[in-house]
């Protein structure tokens, strides 16, 4: 019993000295974005600013809707979110941004009022394996994705912000009977239920499912890992398809801020070319300052993913709420 | 002398201040363990009626009250499967290496359901172990069958540990008088052997049962649709908070009837000898060469599968590690994180514990009882949901304890004030009132009575209640999933955010971490069963 006594004070004077108290830090950070793409860039602020980054990681509906319960009285300085769609959503809690900072991005990649602004772009992008699909099944959009043909095949994560916030454009362009109609579809389907995009690859390299409609980055993680992994993305066929929707991850400061020039000088860090360079080279996002080259490891470039893009204004889908009605309605959550 | 004053303190049991004291304390812990199911109930009824009624006649809703049921029934019926047999031949048999088979029968409580849902994800895939090793995949483990497999590896040896003290315990004259009357062996064993452990079964189910409903961590990598698994995806991934109220009200209430249905089996049951003389100690069935081996060829296969098998997988993980010494800083920070919340946790239920275990066992009365009941809500409620609850409390009661470590570390030491409330309370049976008495009649005072001469006595029960709640708190999943501080990232959570995005190799060291030190559980176990022993 005196080891264990001993063991336990040794154990607590641990605890108590070198345990960081998060209490400490100067910005606090929501971020929908996994911690493992963005942590770095963070600790790369640190170091630059010395201001401390205290982070909040979860999944980014799931926190738009926090500071949403959590109201003016949230302890947040920024929500970093993964799609335009929660930015939206929480939109009205955000200040109004510098316009300094606001002119560092074109016009399509920031909130019509100034209150969001986008850090990184990204495609969606149709993710499938090298084993078990043929050129020939490959669909030629994304409605194509409820053809019985697909029944088992598609992995889906139906909590994933990425993916509601291409629920929420495909509601802005074909209406919510429409949205809803491929959703029971895809349901139909019997889709492999995933958590994330990550996942939705692993499922499709691991033979638990043929398609999933991804982000185009994550697969490059898989494919410096192992070069033979067996699964290829493509944009779809069909010029302006909502299956090739241009999203944003963005970033906003909350009005109820005590930090805000620190964290108007986070942004102003994630647009710096070193931090654009970071997301387009390590992350495979694209820039979107458009002062730095797109380094590219897969065969997708920017200018084929904004040539085959559909138009949807991402001032339009931020209704949340809504969106995730219809994902229940048609089974998936 | 103080005479005149010591005559109306003097036995123990007459000391309303010492009596007032401690229910209040006892009752402020009780309200402190209610106060946020109320909340929960508060915000569950905020819908409307409507609403609620279409969400509770959801298919789904249904769909996920038979997985619990199944879940729980296939983990009850594998795990004792594989402990039933293990306490036999431990206890009744002349199995060689004996005491090797006890050791290796507990050992798995080192490795917690999710870190053994890790294992089995790793085992299959394109890199996974049994591709990457011997060439060839199985289908990922997922759904009832893994969830169950996880689980049952994890928590059988509760229910060996109650069996082999059962078998050990039963009075062999019933089983030779059941002979006598010309049963066969196995009539025998079915008919008196078996009625006979009942109870004891009974308990260990009781203990896997609610840690199978309110499991979160291996139904979530497991992919297996749960209710706890419904209130994490309701709750953390799209926030519908309502309905996740109304899903840990379920899992509440299923949780609740499990221990009602418990209490009431062991009520109706008299298994206890009522005649004189002491019952014949158990004889030990002399196995043939044959059943040595086989005996043994069990054991080796539930070794291989809830031993072999994690530690295969893990080590292969972080042999593909490239740059260990890189990632140490956040396993420190993880690890260090971790202790931040268990130490604190751990000296605040064994307080709490302390004025419970003392009106329990020194003004025993129905206000006791109640207070001692109450003790127990924190343990029988499931994590997800208490935490749930907690949240709920926090972000519209008590406004300055939201995303707090103070909130973090009291909720853990409700959640298991009853694991240290055990020790503590066999410790004070064990005082005679009458050395107490004793003190206080030499003129010692009822603090320094309960510091000089109660609390050195109790000292091995309370470090005990304590380590069980620190050990138990450093790999805890939920509850830290739900209450954690902004930026408090313990070893358990970072575990499993890497594991569930894929990133198995990076969660190789927190898993590693997290074994090795409930690898401490179970030596302390291992400890006390032998003392029992003995």
């Amino acid at each position: 019993m005196k080891t264990i006594r001993n063991a336990l004070f040794a154990l607590a004077a641990t605890a108590v000295t070198a345990a960081p108290l998060p209490a400490l830090a100067d910005l606090t950070l929501y971020s929908g974005r996994g911690e493992t793409l963005v942590a770095p860039i963070i600790a790369a602020f640190t170091a630059e600013t010395g201001i401390n980054v205290n982070v909040r990681y979860g999944g980014t509906a799931e926190l738009a809707i926090l500071l949403q319960e959590e109201g003016d009285r949230s302890p947040a300085d920024l929500f970093w979110a993964q799609d335009a769609a929660a930015l939206g959503a929480v939109a009205g809690m955000f200040q109004a941004l510098p316009q300094e900072t606001l002119d560092r991005v074109p016009a399509a990649y920031r909130d019509n009022e100034g209150r969001w602004i986008a850090t990184s772009g990204r495609g969606r992008v149709l993710a499938y394996s090298t084993e078990r699909v043929s050129a020939e099944e490959l669909p030629a959009g994304m409605a194509d994705l409820t053809d019985p043909r697909f029944r088992g095949r598609i992995a889906v994560p139906p909590t994933n912000g990425s993916f509601l916030a291409h629920v929420a454009a495909l509601r802005v362009v074909a209406g919510d009977d429409a949205a809803l109609e491929w959703l029971r579809g895809i349901q139909a389907n019997e889709p492999v239920i995933v958590r994330n995009n990550t996942a939705a690859i692993q499922a499709i390299g691991d033979g638990e499912a043929d398609f999933a409609v991804t982000n185009n980055y994550y697969l490059v993680r898989f494919k410096r890992a192992a070069d033979d992994f067996p699964v290829n993305q493509m944009l779809f066929p069909t010029e302006g398809d909502i299956g090739n929707l241009l999203l944003v991850a963005g970033m906003g400061v909350l009005s109820g801020s005590d930090h805000s020039d620190e964290a108007v000088a986070f942004i102003d860090f994630l647009l710096s070319d070193a931090a654009q360079q970071f997301f387009s080279g390590e992350v495979a996002e694209f820039p979107v300052t458009g002062r730095v080259i797109p380094t590219r490891v897969d065969d997708i470039s920017l200018e084929d993913v904004v040539r085959m893009a559909p138009e949807v204004d991402l001032n339009t889908i931020g209704d949340l709420e809504g969106t995730l009605e219809l994902v229940r309605e048609a089974g998936l959550l | 002398m103080a005479h005149a004053g010591g005559i109306s303190l003097f036995p123990g049991r007459h000391m309303p201040a010492a009596r007032v004291i401690f229910s209040a304390l006892g009752l402020a812990i009780g309200a402190l363990m209610l106060l946020p199911l109320f909340w929960l109930v508060m915000r569950a009824f905020q819908a409307d009626l409507a609403t609620v009624i279409a969400m509770l006649t959801r298919p789904r809703t249904l769909q996920m009250l038979i997985n619990t049921m199944a879940l729980v029934a296939g983990v009850l019926a594998l795990s004792t499967a594989m402990a039933l047999p293990l306490a036999w031949l431990v206890s009744r048999t002349d199995l060689k290496g004996r005491r090797l088979v006890n050791i290796l029968a507990v050992i798995p409580l080192a490795v917690p359901g999710y870190v053994m849902a890790y294992a089995l994800i790793g085992l299959s895939g394109n890199f996974g172990f049994l591709n990457q090793t011997f060439g060839f995949t199985i289908p990922r483990l997922q759904g009832w069958s893994g969830a169950t497999l996880a689980l049952s590896l994890y928590t059988f040896p509760y229910i060996y540990l109650n069996l082999r003290a059962a078998l050990a315990g039963l009075d062999q004259s019933i089983e030779e008088a059941a002979r006598a009357l010309g049963a066969t062996p196995r009539a025998v064993f079915l008919r008196v052997t078996l009625p006979h452990l009942m109870p004891a079964l009974m308990a260990g189910w009781l203990v896997v049962g609610l840690y199978t409903i309110g499991d979160f961590g291996a139904v979530a990598l497991m992919r297996y649709e749960v209710f706890s698994y419904a209130i994490y995806i309701q709750y953390s991934a799209v926030f519908d908070r309502i309905y996740a109220a109304w899903l840990a009200l379920i899992l509440i209430a299923i949780a609740l009837s499990v221990v009602w249905w418990e209490s009431r089996l062991r009520e109706g049951a008299h298994y206890t000898r009522t005649g004189s003389g002491t019952g014949a100690r158990p004889q030990r069935r002399k196995l043939s060469a044959l059943g040595q081996v086989l005996g043994w060829g069990f054991v080796t296969l539930v070794v291989l599968v809830s031993i072999g098998l994690p530690v295969a997988v893990l080590s292969f993980w972080m042999l593909r590690i490239d740059d260990l010494p890189a990632m140490l800083p956040e396993l420190v920070r993880a690890f260090s994180q971790s202790l931040s919340a268990a130490v604190p946790a751990a000296v605040l239920a064994a307080l709490m514990a302390l004025p419970v275990a003392v009106l329990a066992v020194r003004y025993p009365s129905p206000l006791s009882t109640l207070i001692n009941r109450l003790a127990f809500v924190g343990y029988a409620v499931p994590a997800l949901a208490f935490a749930l609850a907690f949240v709920f409390f926090s972000l519209h009661g008590a406004r300055f304890l939201y995303q707090t470590h103070l909130l973090l570390v009291t909720v853990y030491a409700l959640s298991f004030l009853a694991l240290a409330l055990g020790p503590i309370r066999s410790a004070l049976y064990q005082v005679r009132p009458s050395v107490e008495e004793a003190a206080r009649a030499l003129g010692h005072g009822p603090v320094s009575t309960f510091w000089r001469v109660t609390l050195p006595t109790i000292r091995p029960g309370v470090v005990a209640g304590m380590v069980l709640v620190f050990v138990i708190a450093m790999k805890e999943l939920p509850i830290a999933f739900l209450l954690a501080p902004t930026g408090f990232r313990p070893l358990s959570i970072t575990m499993f955010s890497r594991t569930s995005e894929g990133m198995l190799i990076d969660a190789a060291p927190y898993a590693a971490a997290i074994i090795a030190f409930s690898a401490l559980f179970v030596g302390f176990v291992l400890r006390h069963d032998r003392k029992a022993g003995e």
